[in-house]
């Protein structure tokens, strides 16, 4: 199945960065948070891939991060530290929380690289004027990316990054309609490692990949069950798909998500238009937000609460990295709201390394209680 | 470094009292703003306070000074973090907030009564708490909310685009605020706030630049008493007048060669808010002839510090004193946005933290600091912000440092055996002792 290629891409991000650059003779860029306009760096002929960590203790970040901040910045930057990422020509990051500027503000400091960028993306998404300024960041950032290359980035090049991007985009949300049946064809890790590598990859080589998983999708025997209990995730930053495989081993399947590292990325699709530039920032304006970019009314809960209903979902897990300001402010009261429409939760706490032993009992619990509502 | 044991000449200092009036008084008007006619408003401390001056008398409650008063109050500090965790809420979130809000849910205020139901809520957000703390709030209270975004970003990056955002949305917020109120706007009432503002932090500026004085004549812990004006009331004529008092008091005393602390022989510079429920911390400090001259935050959350043709730093010009127009509404918010787009304790603090430690070693080096302490504060993520960083520039740069650990509001994590024999522990690689008496 071509989804293992997808698995594969994700596990051995590094490696396949490296071949790429060997490949290509181009630069890659890692970025820090999905609130970039990648579209740029990609139309440049730069590899935009996101940095990720890896879930194995360190003591690397200790002289440069407080603990008070979440484990995934702290996890973030000891890759740098670590040397992992030595492969990267330059970094960005668009603004979203302090705790990965943070890890952000200190790889800059700590580990050599031609290019850093921190970009200004706004957080009243919800202000009629978020969009200009977006505009006059993006204009600033493509303006700092031609000069580090050197060379300028035409709307040629910007129109095909747009329709690769889209492209994917459409591709994704395409097989997460998908997993609106019972059973969905495909397990929730899978799915989340489908993102993922879309983040770590050559985008016009991940098309590809969608659509051979889209073809073979239809065909596919040994997919998730039908009658599982269908679960929704939902939080902070998520990559451990192990996890995510450990619940579905438990009479569960993962059908929908609500996170950066899922369904957040890709839902919108850029609308293009003239302004090439305006077009590719309101995308990132008008995309789910992050609980940092939501308010003063709550949309998130509304574009949750939408998704929860055309899942069909019985059980959400609620998982927040820990220290997660922006999580730990949506969390209460989402977990109230779930509840009120029926739907209970289970909150998990995430740490660099997951306790899988520690959640057990409840995830069982959890889940053993849904069973018997469906009873 | 160390130098040899000389008693200043010391004095107490007149103007504290009239701090200290001036924010009783304020705390007074939160509780009686509605029986006096004036509108409530709340909101963060670094809002930008002079916007609703356009509607007429009003009291602006802030969140985090509130919170630190509360926490002063070991029994009430604990009820209220009780209250927010009764709700499901962190205990590691900004603890300044969960004084409030749990202030809020139990329905007390501090000094008496009912918590104040404000008119509306407004909100100037570029930390990960300050829009989702009002959210909160405008939910809870059942009250309005409107949020401003300062686009925080790269200083001096776009500074037209990020001023232009900002005063789009302050004209939004105008309309707005006439809707929720019923009030028409006067412009004029805006520019005087504004002026008064930005004239009380330019003061205040100025005041701590007379702290690079040996011996210096503020310390830390009087320096917070002080600057609690130019935070709670910054937009009025009273807190301008307030530093033009202190300002020349301040200037005498260096005339005088007044210390604040008698037995000044090592200057030390501290980071983050202090444990509020712990400034003996300080006092601690004086018994090895300490004085702490001040910090990038007690400087900066009131003030401003500019590059002077001398290359040292200076108080900032006011918009009146660059020649900025002042006759429209378009002028006045025009001037107010890029008073904060400048702000360091927001282009600086919040951007990446190698901005901060910049301005950290021109700080140590032009108030002739000898160390710096790092409260690493986890109860703001704002000002925690980058620390670990700026320790390792000061230290690269040959400049003792110290950290510790604690919550500027939450002192079930502080640990304060352990802090002082920290302190003790770097006075002796400072090479100080105790002194007599
Ligand atoms: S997990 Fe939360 S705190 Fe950490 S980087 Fe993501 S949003 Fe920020
Ligand atoms: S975390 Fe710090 S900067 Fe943010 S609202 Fe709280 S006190 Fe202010």
């Amino acid at each position: 199945m071509t989804l293992d290629r997808a698995k594969e891409i994700v596990t051995n991000r590094h490696d396949y960065a490296r071949e790429w650059k060997k490949k290509t003779g181009s630069k890659v860029m890692g970025y820090f948070c999905t609130y970039v306009p990648e579209e740029i760096v990609y139309a440049a002929g730069v590899l935009p891939v996101r940095v990720i960590g890896s879930h194995e203790a360190q003591s690397y970040t200790e002289p440069h991060i407080y603990a008070m901040f979440c484990p995934f910045s702290r996890d973030v930057l000891a890759q740098g530290l670590r040397g992992k990422y030595d492969y990267l020509d330059g970094i960005m990051i668009g603004h979203s929380c302090l705790h990965l500027r943070q890890a952000f503000g200190a790889w800059m400091t700590n580990v050599p690289a031609s290019f850093s960028y921190y970009m200004y993306t706004p957080a009243k998404i919800q202000s009629p004027h978020a969009k200009e300024l977006m505009l006059a960041e993006t204009i600033e950032f493509k303006k700092a990316v031609e000069n580090w290359l050197g060379r300028p980035i035409t709307d040629g090049a910007l129109d095909k990054s747009i329709e690769v991007y889209n492209t994917n985009r459409r591709l994704l949300k395409q097989i997460y309609e998908l997993r609106k049946a019972d059973p969905p064809p495909l397990f929730g890790s899978e799915a989340i490692e489908l993102v993922l590598s879309s983040q770590l990859s050559d985008k016009a080589e991940h098309n590809k990949i969608l659509e051979s998983v889209l073809k073979e999708l239809p065909q596919r025997r040994n997919g998730p069950q039908g009658g599982n209990i269908r679960l929704m995730i939902i939080g902070s930053e998520d990559d451990d798909t192990n996890f995510l495989r450990y619940v579905e081993g438990l009479g569960a399947t993962i059908v929908a998500d609500e996170h950066c590292t899922g369904s957040r990325y890709f839902w919108n699709e850029t609308i293009p238009e003239k302004d090439r530039l305006r077009a590719i920032g309101n995308r990132y304006v008008n995309r789910p937000p992050c609980p940092t970019k939501d308010w003063e009314s709550r949309r998130r809960f509304v574009h949750i609460m939408n998704m929860a209903k055309e899942y069909n979902i019985q059980g959400a897990i609620l998982v927040q990295q820990k220290f997660c300001d922006p999580h730990e402010f949506d969390i209460p009261p989402l977990k109230a709201l779930l509840e009120k429409n029926g739907i209970p939760s289970l909150f998990l706490e995430f740490d660099i390394t997951v306790p899988i032993g520690q959640f057990r009992t409840r995830v069982e619990a959890f889940l053993e209680m849904l069973q018997l509502e469906v009873v | 470094m160390v130098t040899s044991i000389k008693k200043y000449q010391t004095r107490p200092l007149d103007s504290f009292k009239k701090a200290m009036e001036l924010r009783k008084e304020y705390y007074q008007n939160v509780m009686e703003a509605k029986q006096q006619g004036k509108l409530l408003i709340t909101g963060g401390a670094d809002s930008m306070v002079a916007l609703p001056a356009g509607l007429g008398d009003y009291v602006f409650f802030e969140g985090e000074p509130y919170g630190a008063t509360i926490s002063m109050d070991p029994e009430f500090s604990g009820k209220c973090v009780e209250a927010v965790e009764a709700k499901n809420f962190a205990r590691d979130m900004c603890a300044y907030m969960r004084n409030y809000w749990g202030s809020m849910f139990l329905n007390k205020y501090y000094f008496g009564g009912e918590f104040p139901k404000p008119d509306f809520v407004m909100q100037l957000g570029f930390c990960d708490t300050h829009a989702k703390w009002m959210q909160q709030v405008g939910e809870y209270m059942n009250a309005p909310y409107f949020g401003i975004d300062m686009p925080v970003g790269t200083p001096g990056r776009n500074v037209d685009a990020k001023v232009k955002y900002l005063t789009s949305q302050m004209n939004d917020a105008i309309e707005w605020m006439q809707k929720v109120t019923g009030r028409k706007y006067d412009d004029d009432k805006l520019r005087e706030a504004v002026r008064n503002e930005c004239k009380s932090s330019a003061l205040w500026s100025e005041i701590v630049c007379y702290n690079k004085a040996i011996p210096a004549p503020l310390e830390q812990r009087l320096i917070f008493s002080l600057y609690i004006v130019c935070i709670l009331r910054r937009h009025e004529r009273k807190s301008v007048e307030f530093y033009e008092m202190l300002r020349d008091e301040v200037k005498q005393r260096v005339a005088d060669g007044i210390a604040a602390v008698a037995t000044e022989r090592c200057r030390l510079m501290d980071d983050s808010q202090p444990p509020w429920y712990f400034l003996q911390l300080y006092k601690y400090m004086e018994k090895y002839g300490v004085s702490v001259v001040g910090s990038h935050y007690s400087f900066f959350l009131g003030g401003s510090l500019e590059e002077m043709p001398d290359g040292s730093l200076g108080a900032p010009k006011t918009p009146d004193e660059m020649g900025m127009p002042m006759k429209t509404r378009e002028d006045i918010l025009r001037a107010y946005a890029l008073w904060y787009v400048k702000k360091p304790i927001i282009s600086q603090m919040f951007a990446l933290p190698h901005f901060k430690s910049e301005t950290m070693l021109r700080l140590v080096k032009e108030w002739k600091v000898n160390g710096v302490i790092f409260h690493l504060n986890r109860g703001c993520e704002g000002t925690a912000f980058g620390q670990m960083e700026n320790r390792l520039a000061l230290t690269k740069a040959g400049i003792p440092v110290m950290t510790y650990e604690g919550n500027m509001a939450d002192r079930r994590e502080f640990d304060e055996a352990q802090t002082l024999k920290r302190i003790d522990a770097f006075m002796e690689s400072l090479g100080l002792s105790k002194l007599e008496g």
